[in-house]
């Protein structure tokens, strides 16, 4: 729903917001050349009567003069017949330059209030205000949602292409965006009587003025009591009718000024409701806080961005399985699917599954994890479906689940049954449908099935588990769902760098040209459908064998960005896949695809960043460090076997300490004199490591499994003098793991 | 634009000692007013009578819908006080950069070659006023001939 209430919104309004957003940028210049341009003399120093005294020397044929928001001063005069405008200088009432307000922002500005479409524009232009209201609420909203709380909006997020881009700029921006569009709503609605207006017709003029003969403006008692910091505009009677006054609107009000006597006739001091209406123009144009009209600038140009990021999420959305329109109500199911997904193949045997239980007469609710309801009042089966990432690790549609369990209320009638997807190429083969089924256990649910692991996807085990399953709920029905093997591209090998040989640890640097690929920063917003998809140093690439057999996953050590695609492989004693790709020559190609690994990224901030790998698994660091422009701290702890033959990436490295990409380096060979393992080179620094986590580092740690767990135990004995230990850190997102 | 200005006299009546007789004729006078080419929204026009000192007499027409910007034509709404009974049916929409606007009314004869003049003050949202932007005495022999104005006012005349 709350989805819905961003998405549809903004893609109807994303053209015309991306014209308010940079009209309103530019616009938002205006203020402060106004400001440069303007001589301010103290406060104080100069009243209305000097001013004016000083101008009427060099404009005899003064007519009006305005302070604008800024502080600049305009005269506007009469000279031979011709009227003119300038800008002078109130401590000497010469002239500073011709007041020609630029046509171009003129034109901007009737672009951005109206599209250069008068009334109609103007209305439109106030509705799409409003749905930028609304669309920074929700997107709030859904931003905490997302984070997991309010206080989460201010870490670092995860995530990576078009969605992180897109909450980070949103983050940076929401604030400015709905001031912006929440001042510009006011007026509009103001302008088209949404909202009383001001009445704003000023004093009356005068019946009786004294008629005798004018003085020179500057011995006027009422100007010279007005300072010039409170002068709005000043309009000078018209010439030789000694029966009219000067016009006189300050800061607090309206009056009028005898020509003769100098006395203030019929003063109205303005009413709250026109000085509210001035404070909310204020803080929409940044007239008078030039300051606060750049940083709605600044955050305005966001929204161009924002659009085109929203788009393209919304349509990655639109392609990826959602739920099928036959979806029973929470309120009348009698079995309930949940879905824990994150790459979106387990919504494939969802779908299937949800399909054939419709079609064996049961009422079927599916949702999402993360949506579990307090209760389900008529249902009797719950089916979990559930992928694991990271560590043991809940995908993305089901994070908030073991929370939301916690208010879980249907126990009583619910029978379950988990159904685990993964992978047994990692450790932790679907570790979280195993926590998931431990847990409904504990909550007191009766187990319909006991828990069934598929690994790769795997259809006849699917197919199995239906029989299984139709056994349970009494009905014959066949579950048949083969997911199509993901899409891959032909990869070029461009170049590879080979270490190792000598110390029985060969390990190859490969470089692949991604056939079609697009190369720039815009290409990020882009994901064509069938192009390859963006992916990031972190990312996976996955590999089939030449025999046919299940992909394999090497950690990416570039990004999209960099033009090239890299990977370091060790070559395993009769390793099918490792062996293939190392047995690649330049020229040579392969098939592959792109896995997301969005958890494992390093920070966003100033944090440190401790970066800890063996072997190849320096691969996903080095393209950390080599994509650290922004130079913030960061440490490398990498074991090898002996600097003379297996270094990984030594050149790189040096330079990437000479340009302070990383801070500092330290390497533990084991096969050198030292005998030193990655892990004794953390302990040997414990103090230092120990102020850094304390400082707020995060770690990284990338590679074998051996060499992750020997470091997990070190990274523990170093923290036992703080409060804290790995299990903690995992939880804050400090404490990352890629490990094979 | 065709309005009858019957009530006019009356309305006279009120601030000078010009009486019209009730069997005054009356004459049909068109008013054709062009604007410069500024870059800016449409503009605000009062046209209005004044006597031979510039004293505020009637209103003609008053062209621009939103009365808030009315204290603009200042030379206009010092005279007429702002009072709406003074432009009551005498209004109409703003006129853009560049356009004419003709209006047709009809004039008591007693008013030509009397002394009196028209007077056109204008305003333009964000940009200056122009007080008197046309002043010109309504006369016979300046009927069909065009006055440049000092501000937005390109050209203007009357014919009678
Ligand atoms: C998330 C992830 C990231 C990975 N990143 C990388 C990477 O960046 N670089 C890289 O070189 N590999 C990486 N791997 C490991 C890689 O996917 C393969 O498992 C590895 O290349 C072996 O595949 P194979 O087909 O050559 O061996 P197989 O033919 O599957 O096995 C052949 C022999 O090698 C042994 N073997 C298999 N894997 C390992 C291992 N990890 N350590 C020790 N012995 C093993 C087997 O026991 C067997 O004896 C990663 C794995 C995962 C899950
Ligand atoms: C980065 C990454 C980490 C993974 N970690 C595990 C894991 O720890 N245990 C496991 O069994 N499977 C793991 N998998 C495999 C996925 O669970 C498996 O591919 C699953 O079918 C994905 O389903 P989904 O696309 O619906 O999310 C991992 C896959 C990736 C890409």
């Amino acid at each position: 729903m709350l989805r819905q209430l961003h998405g549809l919104p903004g893609l109807l309004a994303a053209l015309m917001l991306a014209v308010l957003a940079i009209t309103g940028a530019i616009l938002a210049l205006a203020p402060v050349m106004d400001r440069a341009a303007a001589v301010i003399p103290a406060d104080g120093e100069v009243s209305v009567a000097e001013l004016a005294g000083r101008v009427v020397n060099h404009y005899p044929g003064t007519e009006q003069i305005v302070r604008g928001a800024s502080g600049e001063v305009i005269v506007y005069y009469y000279r031979d017949g011709q009227p003119g405008a300038d800008l002078v200088n109130p401590m000497t009432g010469d002239r500073v330059a011709p007041y020609e307000p630029s046509p171009f922002f003129i034109w901007v500005k009737d672009l951005h209030r109206s599209f250069l479409l008068d009334d109609a524009g103007r209305m439109l232009a106030g509705t799409i205000a409003a749905v930028m209201v609304l669309l920074c609420i929700s997107g709030i909203l859904l931003l905490v949602r997302r984070s997991g709380g309010w206080k989460a909006l201010l870490k670092p997020f995860t995530g990576s292409g078009g969605k992180r881009i897109h909450a980070e700029l949103a983050r940076f921006a929401v604030l400015g965006l709905l001031l912006s569009a929440l001042t510009g709503s006011y007026m509009s609605a103001q302008r088209f009587g949404l909202l009383p207006e001001p009445v704003e017709t000023g004093p009356a003029f005068p019946a009786e003025v004294s008629g005798g003969q004018p003085v020179p403006v500057a011995t006027l008692s009422a100007l010279m009591s007005v300072e010039l910091g409170d002068l709005r505009e000043l309009v000078f009677p018209y010439p030789d009718d000694p029966q009219d006054v000067y016009s006189l609107t300050t800061r607090e009000g309206t009056g009028f000024v005898d020509q003769a006597t100098g006395e203030l006739l019929k003063y109205q001091p303005r009413s709250e409701g026109s000085a509210l209406k001035q404070w909310v123009v204020s803080l929409h144009t940044g007239e008078g806080l030039w300051w606060l009209g750049l940083i709605l600038g600044a955050a305005a140009l966001t929204v161009p961005v924002l659009a085109v990021t929203g788009i393209c999420i919304w349509w990655q959305r639109r392609r990826s399985p959602g739920l099928r329109p036959n979806n029973a109500d929470v309120a009348q199911a009698d079995t309930i699917i949940l879905v824990g997904s994150e790459g979106n193949t387990t919504w494939g045997f969802a779908r299937e599954l949800h399909a054939t239980l419709n079609k064996a007469g049961f009422q079927v609710h599916c949702s999402e994890m993360n949506a579990l309801a307090d209760q389900y009042p008529q249902a009797s089966t719950l089916l979990v479906l559930t992928s694991t990432y990271g560590d043991g690790d809940a995908p993305a549609s089901a994070q908030r689940f073991m929370a939301r369990l916690e208010g879980f209320e249907g126990e009583k009638t619910l029978k379950y049954a988990v159904l685990g997807f993964g992978d047994r190429q990692f450790p932790n083969f679907c570790q979280f449908a195993l926590y998931v089924d431990a847990a409904l256990d504990k909550k007191g649910l009766a187990r319909l099935h006991p828990i069934e692991r598929i690994n790769r996807c795997n259809a006849s085990q699917f197919s199995e588990w239906g029989e299984r399953l139709s056994e349970h709920m009494g009905v014959p029905f066949m579950l048949t769902y083969d997911p199509l093997p993901p899409a891959t591209v032909t990869l070029e090998l461009v170049e590879r760098a080979d270490y190792g040989l000598a110390v029985q640890a060969p390990t190859s640097i490969l470089r692949f040209k991604v056939a079609g690929a697009r190369q720039g920063w815009w290409s990020r917003f882009l994901s064509r459908k069938g192009a390859f998809p963006l992916f990031e140093a972190g990312d996976l690439l996955g590999v089939m064998p030449p025999n046919g057999e299940a992909a394999r996953f090497y950690s990416l050590a570039s990004s999209a960005s960099d033009g090239i695609l890299e990977i370091c492989v060790r070559k395993q004693t009769d390793g099918l896949c490792s062996g293939y790709l190392y047995g690649l020559k330049p020229g040579d190609c392969i098939n592959g695809f792109i896995r997301h690994n969005p958890e494992f990224r390093p920070a966003v901030g100033s944090h440190p960043i401790i970066l800890i790998g063996a072997g190849a698994g320096i691969g996903p660091l080095a393209g950390f460090i080599r994509r650290n422009t922004a130079r913030n701290p960061m440490y490398l702890y990498w074991g090898g076997r002996n600097a003379q033959s297996d270094f990984l990436y030594q050149p790189e490295l040096g330079s990437y300490l000479n340009d302070h990409r990383l801070t500092g380096l330290n390497t533990a060979f084991s096969q050198s004199d030292e005998h030193a393992y990655v892990q004794d080179k953390l302990r040997q620094d414990q103090v230092a490591v120990r102020r850094m986590v304390d400082a707020g580092a995060q770690i990284l740690v990338c590679g074998g499994r051996d060499m992750a767990v020997g470091v997990r135990q070190a990274i523990e004995d170093i923290l036992k003098p703080l409060s804290t230990d790995v299990e903690s850190l995992r939880a804050e997102g400090r404490y990352l793991e890629d490990v094979y | 634009m065709k309005k009858t200005l019957l009530a006019m006299g009356l309305a006279f009546g009120l601030t000078t000692a010009l009486t019209m007789p009730a069997f005054a004729q009356a004459r049909e006078v068109t008013f054709t007013t062009e604007l410069r080419n500024y870059a800016g929204d449409g503009a605000y026009l009062a046209l209005y009578l004044a006597d031979a000192n510039g004293r505020y007499q009637g209103t003609l027409w008053v062209a621009g819908g939103k009365s808030k910007y009315y204290k603009h034509l200042s030379g206009w709404a010092r005279g007429s006080g702002l009072n709406a009974a003074e432009y009551d049916g005498l209004t109409g929409a703003s006129l853009a950069s560049g356009r004419t606007m003709k209006i047709t009314l009809n004039l008591d004869d007693a008013l030509i070659d009397s002394g009196y003049e028209i007077r056109i003050d204008t305003a333009v949202e964000d940009m200056r006023d122009h007080r008197a932007d046309i002043a010109v005495p309504l006369t016979s022999e300046g009927s069909g001939q065009p006055q440049a104005g000092r501000g937005y006012i390109q050209s203007f005349q009357y014919d009678l």
